[in-house]
């Protein structure tokens, strides 16, 4: 393999990464007001994700960061023709974010009330536009010269990218549901359980409809095959939660959003962004790859800081192992 | 409007709101380090609640800190898309490079400190703390090497007039790279010092007027008082020493910045350096003005000897004409400066009132921190109302000198992006009028300009009004009462 198809699929399993990890974050935060009756119930949810949803938001960073060294037309393009959408996903992480960090810092129920309601958008908007950005971008845009958008905003909301929005948001609640069954103990994690466990298929729907619809568009033989593992993976997981063995279902669904990312990726490959305007504007790994000095150096810091970083995010969740529940909630402690 | 204009004003804007967090954690995340560290190796119960104090205000900055970084990973992306094009061979490698190895330990390892409080062994806890902070400022390393390359390109070659990087090492020891490293991190410790000076000295005071005087928080005040005033004096002479030979390379590099950091019109040998300037300093009126000197000053700054010629703006401008061309080349995504003259000279009354600005309100905050040690010496606690309320005050200051610096190296570098570097590959450089997005419109960067600032606003508010309520709180706000901790073992040791 080639350096720059290296990185194409560096890239994708960096967008894997992500979902899977800030995925059932994205889902903690979706669902604060669906599972969580109260204060101590909503704190018992920010806590499972509290140690670790930074670390998981910086996969993005780093997906970002590797297509801006990798592929800049990729970055380029990407970034400014979703403009909007983007924006939009900037302003749900940072809300997010600070949410997290203070909603505890004051004893009040309006001040919590406010930054509830700012982690709920917070975790809606972005599986949401990063589905539609990702999904529109892999299946084709009407890309003009130095990838300016024909078309205006409306021309970003194709079928399939908005088909990939409700997909990724669909896939985050689930995966959310999933996680907090795994890591919460008492009430709330039977309600996780039985709401996944009810809504889970119809969950699904949105992801399956994409694999089947773009493979059926864009699809070789290769992805069809990466895409049918998924659509298993997906009946796999609702049938083993129905068996009550949440840890093998939330490692199936991470194999449906790899197989999903994967085959998305791979049925566009070896274009990046297909012009639906004229292929001659498409950008592909050819003619967008960073030099081969470029993309030499940051092989060598991804061989060595790879490995560490799932060494060191993997003890994290050894660390954080323990289910949480009510009873290990402290009392609220405020200036 | 248009685009540039906009997206100018964004990029200003979330950069310079951006860099109040980013020293801040810098400089006191490596402090909390150092007295958590005292505090496993003595066991001593002050360093015990300085750690927690400070290391909670720490926290409540550096998550603005992360969220506003985000935004500034997009935007070369958003609306900076031709100059990401035109750079990205060389600018994106340390961009990957710092998420890879700096923000993954930082968040990773910040996550576990916050919440491994008596979940991990103690030296492995901090060993946490340690980790996350030394990333913070490996991050500043690898974004400070892509900014200074912007300054100063090494490292490259021109093919098909595109920058290609040949050598990342150049790029990262890139001299401009170690100077502003030294210099902002130096900044960074500036802030934390006097922002601990300032915090403990309202408290000190406070506990002046309390008949029982609970000695151990006094003891609290007093050693973070020492320990921040210190920093702060010696972060300034370091920002002195470091800022010297930063202003040595910017006479090499960038010559009109030089002279536009004097606002100095015509060529002087030996050159004085301007302390203050009477009347308006722009271009027209710059022949006009009074400017209190100090003779040969410059000369001195810009190369170390008393005699040195620095060449002033109106000799310049034919220098830069001769090698870069009258007008700008005729394209339209230039818009309006499509075959117009460039503009060489950079907005001096914003270029000479920025360098003054950044080195007078770092040598106040520097005074306010000797002036606290010594109305604090031996134990002393002033009773005067002003000492309290000038220490509070002088926190503000690094915090300007950090924005004013940035602003003046930024603005000083315009019309250019890239500066084309006089030493190196010639035909390297960029204009900051073609860095633009084509593809995106004036009211696209308006919505994010609008959507940005009045968000940023509303944090701003909260951020303060939260590091206000710990601070005063001290610290019984960030250490639970006695009985509240059951030693339960059940119950986490910190939560959300
Ligand atoms: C000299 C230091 C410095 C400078 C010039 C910048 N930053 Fe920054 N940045 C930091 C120093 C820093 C930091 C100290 O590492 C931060 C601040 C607080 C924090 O949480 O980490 C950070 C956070 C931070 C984050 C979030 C990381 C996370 O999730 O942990 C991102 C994505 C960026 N920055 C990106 C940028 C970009 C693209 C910049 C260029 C315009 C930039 N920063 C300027
Ligand atoms: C004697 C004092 C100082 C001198 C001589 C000095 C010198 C300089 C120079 C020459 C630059 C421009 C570098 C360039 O654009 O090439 C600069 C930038 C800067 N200064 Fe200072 N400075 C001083 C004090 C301070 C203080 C007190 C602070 C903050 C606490 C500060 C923060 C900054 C920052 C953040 C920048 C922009 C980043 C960079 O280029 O490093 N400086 N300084
Ligand atoms: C380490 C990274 C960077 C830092 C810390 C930084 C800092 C700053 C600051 C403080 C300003 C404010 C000047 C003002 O108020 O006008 C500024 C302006 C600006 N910066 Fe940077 N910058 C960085 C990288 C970049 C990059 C990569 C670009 C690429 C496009 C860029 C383009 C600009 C532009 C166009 C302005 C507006 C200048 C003006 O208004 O005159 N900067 N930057």
């Amino acid at each position: 393999m080639d350096l720059p198809t290296l990185w194409f699929w560096v890239i994708a399993v960096l967008w894997t990464g992500y979902f899977f990890l800030e995925g059932f974050d994205f889902g903690v935060g979706m669902l604060t007001r669906l599972l969580a009756r109260d204060n101590t119930e909503r704190r018992v949810l920010v806590n499972t994700i509290g140690p670790v949803w930074d670390g998981n938001e910086v996969w993005v960073i780093v997906a970002i960061g590797a297509t801006f060294a990798a592929f800049p037309p990729w970055y380029a393009t990407m970034l400014s023709a979703e403009y909007l959408p983007v924006l939009l996903i900037l302003l749900a992480l940072i809300g997010r974010g600070v949410a997290f960090e203070y909603r505890g810092k004051v004893d009040s129920d309006r001040w919590r009330r406010g930054w509830d309601l700012v982690i709920l958008l917070g975790s809606w908007i972005p599986p949401l536009g990063w589905g539609l950005v990702i999904t529109g971008v892999a299946t084709g845009l009407p890309i003009g010269k130095d990838g300016v958008l024909v078309g205006g905003l409306g021309a970003l909301f194709t079928w399939p990218a908005v088909l990939g929005a409700l997909a990724l948001a669909g896939f985050s609640l689930l995966h959310g549901s999933v996680f907090v069954a795994l890591k919460t103990d008492g009430e709330i994690r039977h309600r996780a359980h039985a709401l996944a466990l009810r809504f889970g298929p119809l969950l699904l729907l949105p992801m399956a409809a994409l694999l089947v619809l773009v493979q059926v568009r864009q699809g070789g033989l290769v992805t069809i095959v990466i895409a049918a593992v998924g659509l298993l993976a997906g009946a796999g997981a609702l049938v083993r939660l129905a068996a009550k063995r949440e840890g093998q279902a939330f490692a199936l669904l991470g194999l449906v959003i790899a197989a999903a990312v994967m085959s998305l990726f791979g049925s566009d490959f070896p274009a990046i962004i297909s012009s639906t305007v004229d292929p001659s504007f498409s950008l592909t790994v050819a003619n967008s790859a960073s030099s081969p000095y470029t993309l030499g150096v940051i092989t060598w810091v991804a061989a060595f800081g790879t490995p560490a970083i799932l060494v060191y995010q993997g003890w994290t969740y050894w660390v954080f192992r323990k289910r949480i529940s009510a009873a290990h909630i402290p009392p609220v402690h405020v200036p | 409007m248009d685009v540039l204009d906009v997206a100018r004003w964004q990029f200003a804007i979330t950069t310079v709101y951006h860099f109040l967090m980013v020293p801040l954690t810098i400089g006191l995340s490596i402090v909390v380090a150092v007295m958590q560290t005292a505090w496993v190796r003595t066991g001593k119960a002050h360093y015990l609640a300085m750690t927690k104090f400070w290391g909670k205000l720490m926290l409540v900055n550096f998550a603005m800190g992360v969220v506003t970084g985000i935004v500034q990973e997009f935007q070369f992306g958003m609306t900076w898309s031709a100059y990401s094009r035109f750079v990205g061979d060389v600018f994106g490698a340390p961009l990957a490079m710092e998420g890879i190895v700096a923000f993954m330990v930082e968040s990773t390892f910040l996550g576990l400190w916050i919440f491994g409080w008596s979940r991990l062994p103690k030296r492995v806890h901090l060993a946490c703390l340690w980790a996350a902070s030394l990333a913070s400022t490996a991050s500043a390393y690898f974004i400070l090497s892509a900014n200074s390359w912007m300054q100063h390109p090494v490292g490259i070659q021109l093919v098909d007039g595109k920058p290609q990087l040949t050598s990342i090492w150049a790029l990262l020891t890139n001299n401009t790279a170690i100077a502003a490293f030294t210099h902002t991190v130096s900044g960074g410790f500036a802030v934390a010092g006097t922002f601990l000076v300032g915090i403990s000295a309202w408290h000190l005071w406070k506990k002046h007027k309390l008949s029982a005087v609970d000695d151990a928080d006094r003891k609290v005040w007093s050693a973070s008082l020492k320990l921040g005033a210190w920093i702060g004096m010696v972060a300034f002479a370091a920002v002195a020493l470091t800022g010297d030979t930063q202003g040595k390379l910017m006479f090499q590099q960038q010559p009109m910045k030089m002279a536009a950091a004097e606002a100095l019109c015509h060529t002087e040998a030996p050159a004085s350096f301007s302390i203050f300037a009477y009347g308006d300093v722009s271009r027209p009126d710059c022949e006009n003005v009074k400017s209190i000197t100090v003779p040969a000053l410059l000369s001195f700054l810009a190369h170390n000897d008393f005699s040195t010629e620095v060449k002033g703006v109106q000799d310049l401008i034919p220098l830069y004409e001769q090698k870069y061309g009258h007008n700008y080349p005729v394209d339209p995504s230039l818009g309006a400066l499509s075959g117009q003259p460039i503009d060489y000279v950079p907005d001096l009354p914003v270029t000479y009132w920025g360098f003054r600005f950044m080195i007078g309100f770092g040598g106040i905050a520097a005074g306010a921190a000797l002036l606290a040690l010594w109305l604090t010496r031996r134990g002393r606690i002033p009773r005067t109302k002003w000492f309290p309320r000038l220490a509070l005050l002088s926190i503000a200051t690094p915090f300007l000198a950090n924005s004013f610096g940035w602003i003046f190296t930024e603005m000083g570098r315009q019309p250019f992006v890239v500066v084309p570097n006089p030493t190196g590959v010639d035909g390297v450089f960029m204009y900051t009028a073609q860095a633009v997005s084509p593809g995106v419109s004036a009211g696209q960067v308006l919505t994010s300009l609008i959507a940005l600032t009045a968000v940023y606003g509303v944090l701003a508010v909260v951020e303060v009004f939260l590091l206000v309520r710990y601070a005063k709180a001290g610290v019984a706000g960030v250490m639970p009462p006695a009985d509240e901790k059951k030693s339960d073992d059940d119950v986490l040791a910190f939560a959300y």
